[in-house]
């Protein structure tokens, strides 16, 4: 079954500004789906529309196979939101605003404080829960957005940038988090500046840009068209820069190389020229994300062929 | 879907009744205060000169409308401020996202002001108390003005909230027209002493109905007829509810 079904989805807001130019979009029901995109390529007026925040100009939305025109209701309880900013009262209590959340969605009073307890637990807020949100850190009010989101158990998890502004320690603690829930059955889509994040988690993913969906595949279709990638190696500090034949490199400093390296071709060869020139690797790295590199090509080249048109 | 509801519209008022108590020293003390001043200086001082009106000492005859007008400041104020700040602060999006249908989420706010006005009401009798004795002539029709009144002007808050852009949006209302119509609306004075044309423009501010109804129930006099007044309320309640129903359904100042 279809998680999401989104077909011809327009929006167009009240000062002219076309946010969405009519996108078309499908996640499978247990998919972990990365919806990627530059600041202003619309996705948050996607899951806007997809929650019920942003009102549509035209097209259709189905979650779970219900119509968001149609069938509201069922589709809204279908669906978890961790929003981009913090929209929670910053006044009231942890506990308050996870129970106060499961009553909207109809969840008993003593059956949402037991969900509040399993979810704050789980995601370590429950020694905060009689605090006001406003005391807790960024990354503490970014986990309790993502405990609120479940205090109805949907069937599908919507999260905007749930990583932004957090330390790479919690980043990680809620991947295992997200990844777990992904496990048990939930639907997960998920926005992010953080391509790493899409490339550890997603199994498929769409990129959206200037309202336009440019891609939407799977992960692993999308890294096998990366052909080039960038490497940084780390040398002993070196009189002579090394130079190396047929390979596009920069010497940065001099103990930094970075090496452009084609992937049919491999590293093997660029290894041999050092060790003939008896420089010695001590370290060696990707200069960015491979994901990035594709993502920046992608938007470029859908940004040329919407010029060309 | 009753019980799912029922269970949204008892997490609103929850919610909004733990707001304004957790704030009591901005929503509950202030109009104990307030009162107190006015029974002292317009009830025991003034009022010893002014003598009888309606066939009730002054302070008697003023009671009811302090009660009313504490009431309509009350519900009015706390829904604008909570739902203005529902807005501001975007935590009307978890409203928003859940499958909560719109008439609840009026009913629930409306609720909310109407416990705070509840809540004031009986600390201003209270207070009352403490400078004069208080008769009870239809305790029905107390309650039943209460209740009407407190709901209206709460609809009336959150319509207001609706459109506000800013905090000042939401005070220019009580400053410019809420403040000068209870006033003007017999709180302080009977309507038979103005002169006749001045009652009948009198009768065009409909705080008038409510103040005289609230007083018909504890004196038993009033310058209108108490079932006008609660037709009225009536009226007013349906008119306004259905404005806030659509405004929420359209998404005005919600949703873009």
């Amino acid at each position: 079954m279809k998680a999401l079904d989104i077909s011809g989805l327009r929006k167009t807001y009240k000062g002219g500004t076309q946010a969405l130019k009519g996108i078309d979009l499908e996640v499978e029901e247990g998919d972990f789906f990365a919806l990627l995109g530059p600041n202003g390529a619309g996705k948050s007026t996607t899951i806007g529309v997809i929650s019920s925040l942003v009102n549509k100009s035209s097209g259709d939305v189905k979650v779970f196979g219900h119509s968001i025109d149609q069938e509201l209701v069922e589709a809204k309880s279908c669906i978890g939101l961790v929003p981009q900013e913090f929209n929670f009262n910053q006044f009231e209590t942890l506990l308050q605003i996870v129970v106060n959340q499961a009553g909207y969605y109809g969840v008993p009073r003593p059956l949402a404080k037991e969900r509040a307890e399993k979810y704050l637990k789980q995601l370590d807020l429950w020694e905060k829960r009689n605090e006001p949100a406003r005391e807790l850190s960024g990354g503490m009010k970014r986990r309790l957005m993502i405990a609120r989101a479940l205090m109805h158990e949907p069937k599908m998890l919507i999260l905007d940038e749930p990583t932004a502004g957090v330390d790479i320690e919690i980043r990680r603690s809620m991947w295992t988090f997200l990844k777990e829930i992904n496990k048990q059955g939930i639907t997960i889509i998920l926005t992010t500046h953080y391509l790493e994040e899409a490339e550890m988690l997603c199994r498929n993913i769409a990129i959206i840009d200037k309202g336009i969906i440019v891609e939407n595949t799977s992960m692993k279709t999308l890294l096998s068209k990366l052909n080039k990638e960038t490497f940084v190696l780390d040398l002993p500090i070196q009189s002579q820069p090394p130079a190396l034949k047929e390979f596009e490199y920069r010497n940065i400093d001099d103990h930094t190389l970075e090496v452009d390296v084609n992937k049919d071709v491999g590293l093997n060869d660029v290894f041999r020229q050092l060790t003939d020139q008896g420089v010695t690797v001590l370290s060696m790295r990707n200069k960015a994300n491979r994901l990035e590199e594709l993502f920046v090509r992608m938007v470029e080249s859908g940004r040329q062929q919407a010029g060309e048109a | 879907m009753a019980s799912r509801n029922l269970t949204a519209l008892r997490t609103i008022w929850i919610k909004e009744c733990t707001r304004f108590l957790r704030i009591w020293v901005q929503t509950l003390v202030p109009p104990a205060i307030t009162m107190s001043l006015y029974f002292i200086i317009f009830g025991s001082l003034i009022g010893k000169r002014i003598g009888e009106m309606g066939g009730f000492s002054y302070m008697e005859f003023i009671v009811p409308g302090l009660i009313m007008m504490s009431v309509i400041t009350n519900s009015y104020a706390n829904v604008s401020s909570s739902f203005f700040s529902a807005k501001f602060q975007r935590n009307v999006e978890e409203l928003l996202v859940a499958p909560v249908p719109n008439w609840i989420i009026v009913l629930g706010f409306v609720g909310g002001g109407v416990a705070r006005a509840i809540l004031i009401g009986i600390i201003v009798t209270c207070v009352s108390l403490l400078f004069v004795d208080i008769q009870i002539y239809n305790l029905g029709i107390i309650i039943i003005t209460l209740l009407l009144t407190s709901s209206l002007f709460a609809t009336a808050g959150l319509i207001n909230a609706v459109y506000a852009k800013t905090f000042d949006d939401i005070s220019m209302v009580p400053t410019f027209v809420l403040t000068p119509l209870t006033y003007l609306g017999g709180v302080f004075y009977s309507l038979t002493l103005l002169p006749e044309f001045w009652q009948w423009v009198s009768k065009i501010n409909p705080i008038v109905y409510m103040v005289n109804g609230f007083r018909y129930g504890f004196l038993g006099v009033s310058d209108v007829n108490y079932l006008v007044s609660i037709g009225l309320l009536v009226v007013f309640n349906v008119v306004l509810f259905t404005v806030a129903y659509q405004l929420i359904n359209r998404g005005v100042g919600i949703r873009s």
